[in-house]
This record gives structure tokens, sequence and C-alpha cells, in this order.
């Protein structure tokens, strides 16, 4: 059966490039990068190797950048190790309602500790408005979090403009970027920021690798502790082969992110235009333009989401649902509820992420196999019966 | 999440009884858009006995597998016997749901109580439906 995986969202596969440069850090260079003989030194220089090709994705220091396992793990580093080392400034926090659980969830937290935090809302597109930002901060303000793209509806959030606001209010400003690093250009000092969290993963490297970049001279609590590694601010034994072929993909990266653009916003493009064609009653998510190159997120009225990605994987085709049923919470995507999608076709959301292993072959595989089910879906939905009802009482 | 059985995946991808009975004798309706599921149960009855079954769900797989279920589970039994159909047997018959899963069947089960309820309502005899408590989550139509 023909296999189509549109579901980079989740995860992508390991570059052959990347593989190859880490399996030797398993067996012939096994050594742990803290002892100072020749075995620890070599394991010490490649991750130091790694930790500047990262930088170098992100136009960063080499020492700004600190390796964790993985961009959830970055994100509470960040929130909670920047709001408790400079908490002695104020106790204020903001975030957009739009956020990744990874940085609600910490922010949480940090409010039973004494923090108050302000969700700032996003438009109906999902943009937060910088001015929203500038008038959330107070005196007592000392982080705000918002992320550079967002990993569901893909809307890519003005960054640069609300780092206008927090450098003038003096506010320590942190990004989730961990949706786009690696499929557009990321740079810490043209977005200016002051923390930003990366995932290896999410762009053809091996999970159990991220990066948490943290500017020169912005102060952070460790949130890991007992040892000397990552210069102090996470203890544990580095995760060589991992970090390596984080350092790998970002120099693979580095050199492919424009062809990498064109080409999977192409296939979106051509696959939003197929589905539109032939699905009525579906509602496309996110922002027209302002989205990752290979986020697709569509919402059909009358169907369950579950269900489709049920019948989309028996056809060979992986993709995510923001359904409900889904999730454990049996609520819909947050992300959705945030931008103000009607709670009933919340539920029937499918999330293609693509990606460079697709080909147009593909997508045109992905409109044929969908509307089918789409439709053998509504003619067994009780709402898509009473919705024809209706119409013809009209 | 847990995986769904062979079964459950069955009667989800080729569910039995899909559609609707247009001179139904008893239709019931449960649940919610909001919360991802609503079951729609038609029933057919002769002298006492559930002659036929249909349904239409909007929900996840295993919403459309226990009303493929629950539709034959019910066929050919008596008003006590349907009545006596629980959403445990309905899981059971299944082969199992995964835990996040049961309240699947419990919308199941109350669709076909609804159902029945709606029967005796449209007979204008008393009806002996009592419905099964809430497990997680409301499931009232708007």
């Amino acid at each position: 059966m023909k296999k189509v995986y549109l579901d980079h969202a989740a995860t992508t596969p390991v570059h052959p490039k990347v593989l190859e440069a880490m399996l030797p850090y398993f067996t012939a260079r096994f050594g742990n990068p803290s002892n100072l003989h020749d075995v620890g030194r070599e394991a010490k220089n490649a991750v130091e190797e790694a930790r500047a090709k990262t930088a170098a994705l992100i136009g960063s220091n080499p020492e700004e950048i600190f390796f964790t396992s993985s961009g959830a793990e970055s994100n509470n580093f960040a929130l909670k190790g920047l709001a408790q080392a400079n908490s002695q400034k104020g106790k204020h926090i903001i975030v957009s309602q739009l956020e990744h659980f990874s940085v609600l969830h910490p922010a949480k937290t940090l409010e039973k500790s004494g923090f108050t935090v302000t969700y700032v809302p996003t438009d109906k597109q999902g943009i937060v408005d910088p001015d929203d930002i500038a008038k959330a901060i107070t005196k007592e303000t000392i982080l705000v979090s918002i992320m550079h793209a967002n990993n569901e509806i893909g809307t890519i959030e003005p960054i640069e403009e609300i780092a206008k606001v927090t450098k003038e209010k003096g506010v320590l400003f942190h990004t989730d970027a961990v949706a786009s690093v690696g499929w557009m250009p990321v740079h810490v000092k043209t977005l200016g920021v002051d923390a930003l969290s990366l995932s290896g993963h999410q762009f053809y490297g091996p999970k159990g690798a991220a990066a948490l970049f943290v500017r020169k001279g912005v102060r952070i609590k460790p949130q890991i502790e007992g040892g000397v590694q990552e210069d102090g601010r996470r203890a544990g034994t580095e995760n060589v082969p991992a970090i390596v072929g984080l350092g790998k993909s970002a120099e693979i990266a580095a050199a492919d992110i424009p062809h990498r653009m064109s080409y999977v916003s192409a296939l979106r493009d051509r696959l939003q235009r197929g589905l539109i064609e032939k699905i009525d009653h579906m509602v496309i998510n996110g922002h027209p333009t302002r989205r990752l190159p290979q986020n697709l997120n569509v919402s059909m009225w009358y169907v369950e989401g579950e269900s489709m990605l049920l019948f989309l994987n028996m056809e060979g085709v992986s993709v995510s649902s923001g359904s409900a049923c889904t999730s454990r919470s049996l609520k819909s995507s947050h992300v959705l509820t945030c931008i103000g999608t009607d709670a009933a076709v919340a539920n029937g959301t499918l999330l293609m992420s693509l990606g460079m292993g697709n080909t147009a072959e593909d997508i045109d595989y992905v409109i044929e196999k969908l509307p089918p089910i789409v439709q053998r879906l509504r003619e067994m939905s009780p709402l898509y019966e009473d919705m024809i009802k209706k119409e013809k009482v009209r | 999440m847990e995986q769904y059985s062979s079964k459950v995946m069955d009667h989800f991808a080729h569910p039995h009884n899909v559609g609707e009975i247009p001179d139904a004798d008893g239709v019931g309706t449960v649940g919610n858009p909001v919360c991802g599921d609503v079951m729609r149960l038609y029933i057919k009855v002769e002298n006492n006995i559930i002659t036929d079954a249909k349904f239409k769900t909007f929900g996840c797989g295993a919403a459309i597998a226990t009303s493929s279920m629950v539709t034959d589970l019910v066929k050919g039994k008596s008003i006590d016997e349907a009545l006596s159909i629980s959403n445990a047997a309905v899981a059971e018959a299944l082969g199992g749901l995964p835990k996040v899963k049961m309240h699947c069947s419990v919308l199941a089960e109350e669709a076909l109580k609804s159902a029945l309820d709606d029967y005796h309502k449209k007979k204008g005899i008393p009806s002996p439906v009592t419905m099964p408590a809430e497990t997680g989550h409301e499931h009232e139509m708007e």
C-alpha cells in the first residue's frame, strides 16, 4: 500500500546524513565529554562542534546555546529558569493563549509559586497584537513568551515587533521556535529575542536533542542541578550522539531552508487547492499568508477528526487531528478555541504537515482519498442529515 | 492513547445498520457536537420485539463502533431485553474499549434508551426508561 506521511509537525525522520554523523558516537566515540582523557575530549569536541552548528543556524554565539532533551524541556527551562532568576525585579509574566502546553503549564506552575501571568488573546488567524503586549506590561513584568510559529495552525507571530516593545520596556523575551526552526529563517538577532527554544526532531534531527538559546548576560536558573555540564546550566551527561545529530541537522537546514520553503509550500498549496475544490463546508485555519510553509490545518463541518484520521490511516496516510476525542481531556484544541473556531467544527479538524519526503504524487493521492472519506462520514452523520433537511426547507 | 481492538476497528470500518428508518417507532438523539459525538438511533417495533435498528453517528472510531454494536445487539430483542443492554455489554461485545473511550459506550446505551423512551411516548404508554448516569462529561443536546 502507498504510504504518505503528512505529520511532520509530530516528528520528522532522521536525515541519512544525520544518522551517519551520529553512529560513531554510540560505539567507537562513546566517551563522556566531562572527562579530560582523549576519549572524553573526542566526545567534548563533537558536542562543541554541534553547538557551533546549532548556533550558526539561528545566528547566535555558540556559548549562548544550551542543549536539552526536548522542546518541552527547553520551554520549561526558559519559563521557570528566566522567571526564577529574575524574580527580584518583579513577578509578572506574559504569554499568549496560543502557546504550546510546555509553555502554558510551566506558567501555571509559576502562578502557584507567587507569579502572576497574563494570557493575551490572538485574533481569528492566531496573531498576537504587539499592542496587547505593550498594554499588558507593568512595572512587575519580567518575562514575555510568545511562540514564533504555532505548531497546530502554523501562524507566524510578529516577533520582531513584540521584541521592540519588550526591549523598550526592559523585559526579557522568550520565543518557542520549535515549530519554525529548520523550516524558515530564524535569526535571534533579527528577531530580537533573549531566549529561543528549538528541537532537533522537528527538522530531520533525532529525538532527544533540543536546545535553548539564552542571550549572553541573561540570567537563568538551572532546572536540573548537580553537574557542570552546559556551563553549569543543565546537569546530566550529555546525550552525545543525539547532540551530534542535532548539530548535523542544523548544518543541513542552514544550507537548505530556501529550498525547503519553496518545496513544501508548493505542495501545501497544491493540497489546499485540491481539497477546497473537492470538499464543501471546509474551513482553513490560521493565517492565509503568515503561515509555516509546511502547514495545512483544516476543519470539516459535520464530521469528526479521529474518524477521518483512522480512515486515512487505512489508506496509508498519516495525519493528526485536533479533535476532542483524540485528547485525554475530551476538549478540542486550545489553539482552535483561542482563534474562535466553533467548537462543533473544531472537532472535525485535520492537521497536515508536509515534509521534504513528500511528492506531488503523494499530495494527489491524499486529494483523491480524503474527499470520499469525508463524504462517507457525512452520510453517516446526524448533523449532516439535519443540515441537508434544513437546506431543503429553505 | 490505547489502541482500538480489532473488533472495534472492524465495526468502525464496516459499520452495521447505518442509515435512517423513515417510519421508525422510536428515535433517540444523544450527545453534543462540542463534545465530539452525536448518536441518533432508530428502532422499529412489532409485537414488543425490535425488528430493526439503524443509526447515524457523528463521532470518533469508538462512537461509530459502539453505535454499530448496539444496533446489532438490540435487533430481535424484546423491549424488556433491550432495556437491560448496558454500556458495559456494548463495550464487552467489542472486545473492550480504551479507558478514555468508555463514554462512547455510555452514549450508545443512552441513544438506545432514548429511542425506547420515544417509542413509549409515541405509543402513549408510561416509559420504563431510566437514563444512565453521566460519566465524565455532558451529553445533552442544545
